[in-house]
């Protein structure tokens, strides 16, 4: 085999492309964290409902995203729900690059039942006359859960939280299977075209382990920051 | 709903067993035997990582760090076009699609059994190992004969969940064209071309039918080791810190 020449990534267009699969990995991850982490506290919140219904909707909820292929869900996003919507509707999705926004719809609902798992997790773990002694302060329910359950919850669920984050970014590497010009999909271009395996994956591993050991170092000088005084 | 019944009437054997009596086996069949192999094969090489992961020499400890830390942070997917790639380079034969994912699979899956095997022998309380060194027995025999045993007892939940894991990375054979339940939905799909949400909508609860169960499984098992811990020592809380489920981690 050849040495190995990593000057083949600056060649023609090639950065252009890995430049744009890296903005699209970080734009698809941070996208789909967003909406994994809001619908995911929203999720939670519901699940410590008094109504069954309300509970049995979020249990269902998770049990489908947990044990249901992510690439499955893409494909039932991407190639599936379109049929379902009004022609224009189509069209429009289509016109404004419906594989980002499906892969980050699907990407973040399925997160989303991950992140509302950690978090009531976390919610069991704060003791429940934290929320009795919100309410006897005069604080209503949501008031109690935003200022006083959630911050406690959130930490305890913290460390889950960050190897769930490493598992989205992970993730959106799935995006590549409808046509998302992702860091893999932008790989396996440029390895089709120039022939340089080891070079071109050797790179986007060692980004996508950066990315990852970043997310972790990140996540543990967090944990160090946010520690409570009194835990 | 009429559709999903169409297709399952017409195309429900393809699922299950791809073009077998008349071609190769596919589906499902070979979704559940490269979860199973991948498990199984993957199984031994974890416990050894494991080992080595918490062995008091540094030399075997830091490169078990470092695979296990590489194999977590890079997605699947990536490693499964490594191994695409330079599998038949090592060999110097054509490998199958199955096999390049078996390989993928038994390395990927060694790696996130190893965390878990860890996790059952570091909570076991110390004392079994003083216990067993104290009573003559060497580390090794320690290991084999003590602490192993219950350690991988306790983690049997956990491991049940990885598979589910396993059963759901599967569907990525699909990128290097696997013959297994996700490819064969999408040969369908490719048939079909008008009825891609009733495939995908059955192809969806297929695994869901099979990873649920699994997950129910586990948790049954976790709430009864967690009992029978609990009954046997009644001094120590069964709080082993990873004995929970964590509900399938991955894809």
């Amino acid at each position: 085999m050849n040495p190995l020449d990593f000057s083949v990534l600056w060649r023609g267009d090639y950065p252009a492309l890995i430049a744009r699969g890296m903005v699209t990995l970080l734009e698809l991850t941070a996208a789909s964290w967003v909406l994994a982490m809001a619908l995911g506290t929203l999720l939670a919140f519901i699940r410590m409902s008094r109504s069954r219904i309300a509970r049995a909707f979020v249990a269902t909820y998770v049990e489908y995203h947990q044990n249901v292929p992510m690439l499955v869900q893409i494909f039932l996003w991407y190639f599936g729900i379109p049929t379902l919507l009004p022609q224009d509707w189509q069209m429009w999705v289509n016109r404004n690059g419906g594989e980002f926004i499906f892969a980050f719809i699907a990407i973040g609902l399925a997160m989303a039942a991950y992140v509302s798992e950690a978090l009531r997790g976390g919610i069991r773990a704060v003791p429940a006359t934290q929320l009795e002694a919100a309410r006897a302060l005069g604080l209503n329910f949501l008031q109690s859960f935003r200022l006083v359950v959630l911050p406690q919850a959130a930490r305890i669920a913290l460390p889950a939280l960050v190897s769930h984050t490493v598992l989205l970014l992970k993730n959106t590497s799935l995006a590549m299977a409808i046509g998302v010009v992702e860091l893999t999909y932008a790989t396996r271009e440029i390895e089709s075209q120039s022939f340089r395996t080891i070079e071109v994956y050797l790179f986007s591993t060692v980004v996508y382990l950066a990315l990852t050991l970043l997310i972790m170092w990140g996540g543990s000088r967090a944990e160090a920051r946010l520690r409570l005084p009194t835990r | 709903m009429q559709d999903i019944l169409a297709i399952l009437r017409d195309y429900g054997m393809l699922l299950l067993v791809g073009q077998y009596p008349h071609g190769p086996v596919g589906g499902l069949v070979i979704t559940l035997a490269l979860s199973i192999l991948g498990v199984a094969l993957a199984f031994p090489l974890g416990v050894l990582m494991a080992l080595a992961r918490i062995s008091p020499y540094a030399v075997v400890r830091l490169p078990a760090i470092a695979v296990i830390a590489v194999v977590r942070g890079v997605p699947l997917i990536m490693f499964i076009f490594w191994v695409y790639f330079f599998l038949p380079v090592l060999t110097g034969r054509p490998i199958s699609g199955f096999t390049t994912l078996l390989v993928t699979l038994v390395i990927y899956e060694a790696a996130y059994l190893a965390e878990i095997v860890r996790a059952g022998i570091e909570g076991l309380p110390k004392g079994q190992m003083e216990g067993a060194r104290a009573v003559g027995l060497t580390y090794m025999q320690a290991m084999r004969l003590v602490i192993l045993p219950q350690a991988l007892y306790n983690m049997v939940p956990a491991m049940l969940g990885q598979f589910v894991s396993t059963v759901k990375e599967t569907s990525l054979g699909y990128v290097i064209s696997v013959n297994e339940l996700t490819f064969a939905a999408n040969q369908i799909n490719s048939i079909l071309l008008t009825k891609p949400f009733g495939v995908y909508l059955i192809l969806a609860l297929t695994y869901f039918a099979v990873c649920f169960t699994l997950t129910q499984l586990a948790r049954m098992l976790e709430r009864r080791i967690a009992r029978r811990r609990a009954g046997a020592r009644p001094s120590t809380p069964a709080a082993s810190p990873a004995a929970t489920v964590p509900a399938s981690q991955n894809a």
